[in-house]
């Protein structure tokens, strides 16, 4: 019962506690980090380099008035936070952490890791909708229509990785990838799409048009505050550190790596590299106007990933003669 | 798994009752969408995860997104509640309850004469998949074209 092995009770309680404390600790991360690109100190008062800024963040968020306006839908506004915590956690529960440390190894993983990223586009639409707030509604109907369109093009990038390893299991495409090469070669193209479609997804800077506090206040978001706000908040960084597992364990070999450091060693190592990735990103693109983000995922990469899967496939079938 | 099952259909069958009761359309799509997750549920018991899987992508996560956004747009407030507790009179039960009855009564005489037990075989993405690609590839490709051109024609009337 208390092994580290997959699916046991320990390993579950591991995985939920270590992810839930990345996605908090990113809070502090990100802001340094950004400091530290744009040449500013950032947190760095409460405790040593500023580390305590989160417990402080937390007892701030915890203990403010958890307000629901009384011109709000009062059970879709109290539903929409706790839509995404549970949409993106649950998505977790597919990835193979290490060679013993999952949750479950489902045949469908990826399928299940859409579905739920395709339940997260509730959240922000109904919060939007359910505050009764015009700059809130804007930014989930940006939200719903930038969601829905880019998942299209997250769901056909994958289907290369999944072509070449011949499974929609995370942990057969991992041990495909130690067998041959890391995916990121023979699928750079989808790689790349993955990887645009994943910042879209969990709308992050660039791509986080549906609460550009310049235009319209805080989007879908403007009405909450307290801990409601707060499951918004910790759901788009969980949502970073899921993107950033997915892409490790689809184009990077998941723990694949030299046998002197641990599988799962090898596996923070990737992801931590593609959250700071994510981070520079921020600090680098400017945002894109709304419909320059939609014409560009329409007419650029909807059309490039059916290439490059028709591509993959010919390949695939000439090499197998 | 069993009792999964009847815990999942439940929730299917009590949720599906809600969207009919609800006057506020937001709360009844919600509902709609906890019972599509329900069956989703039921179909991965029976041992079918793929169409469990598609079932949440497509009509959990695809198809009611579009309802909602299309339900942002109407701008339904307390008039379109009004309405529909209007609608919801007990004299409209009696028509959709006689119907409702005739199929029970139809349901339940299958149920009795079956006796095959609640979970067949898996089927898994393979096997589905082989049979798409294989023996009806040509419907598969039919309804791919049928789908395209209803692609076309939309762009077009949103053309207009």
């Amino acid at each position: 019962m208390l092994t580290l092995e997959v699916g046991t009770p320990l390993t579950i309680g591991l995985i939920l506690g270590t992810v839930i404390g990345v996605a908090a600790m990113l809070i502090w991360v990100e802001r340094r980090l950004l400091g530290f690109w744009q040449e500013r100190l950032g947190p760095n008062r409460v405790g040593p380099l500023g580390l305590f800024q989160v417990v402080a963040d937390m007892i701030k968020i915890f203990t403010k008035e958890d307000w629901v306006p009384p011109f709000a839908d009062r059970f879709s506004f109290v539903l929409a936070p706790a839509i995404i915590m549970v949409a993106v956690l649950m998505s977790f529960a597919v990835i193979p952490f290490g060679p013993n440390i999952g949750i479950v190894d489902s045949n469908i993983g990826i399928l299940f890791v859409l579905a739920m990223a395709s339940l997260g586009a509730y959240s922000v639409m109904l919060g939007g909708l359910s505050s009764d707030n015009k700059y809130a509604l804007l930014g989930s109907l940006r939200a719903a229509a930038q969601m829905v369109s880019y998942e299209v093009f997250m769901g056909i990038s994958l289907l290369g990785v999944v072509a070449l390893s011949g499974s929609f299991n995370l942990r057969v495409i991992v041990e495909a990838q130690q067998d041959g090469m890391w995916y990121v070669l023979p699928q750079f193209i989808g790689f790349v799409i993955f990887l645009i479609a994943g910042v879209a997804e969990s709308h992050r800077l660039p791509f986080d048009i549906p609460e550009a506090e310049q235009e319209i206040c805080a989007g879908y978001h403007t009405e909450y505050s307290g801990m409601k706000f707060g499951m918004f908040f910790v759901g788009e960084y969980l949502g970073l550190v899921l993107i950033s597992s997915l892409i490790t364990v689809l184009f990077f070999g998941g723990w694949d790596g030299p046998a002197f450091l641990p599988p799962v060693f090898w596996f923070a190592m990737k992801a931590g590299a593609f959250i700071c990735f994510f981070i520079l990103l921020r600090a680098a693109i400017p945002r894109p106007r709304y419909d320059q983000l939609m014409s560009y995922g329409w007419l650029f990469l909807l059309p490039l990933s059916l290439i490059n899967l028709l591509v993959t496939g010919a390949i695939i079938l000439s090499t197998q003669g | 798994m069993t009792l999964l099952f009847y815990l999942a259909a439940s929730v299917a069958v009590i949720s599906t009752v809600c969207v009919i009761l609800q006057s506020n359309i937001v709360h009844a799509l919600i509902y709609l969408i906890l019972s599509l997750l329900a069956v989703a549920v039921v179909f991965y018991v029976l041992g079918a995860p793929f169409a469990a899987v598609l079932e949440a992508i497509v009509y959990a996560g695809a198809i009611m997104v579009l309802f909602l956004f299309v339900i942002m747009m109407l701008n339904l407030g307390q008039h379109s509640r009004d309405q529909e507790r209007a609608w919801l009179q007990p004299k409209m039960w009696l028509a959709p309850a006689i119907m409702a009855a005739i199929l029970l009564f139809q349901f339940v005489n299958v149920m009795l004469g079956t006796t095959e037990p609640l979970s067949g075989s898996a089927v898994g993405v393979l096997e589905v998949s082989a049979l798409l690609f294989g023996p009806y590839v040509l419907a598969v490709e039919l309804a791919s074209i049928l789908l395209l051109a209803g692609l076309v024609a939309a762009y077009h009337l949103a053309k207009k």
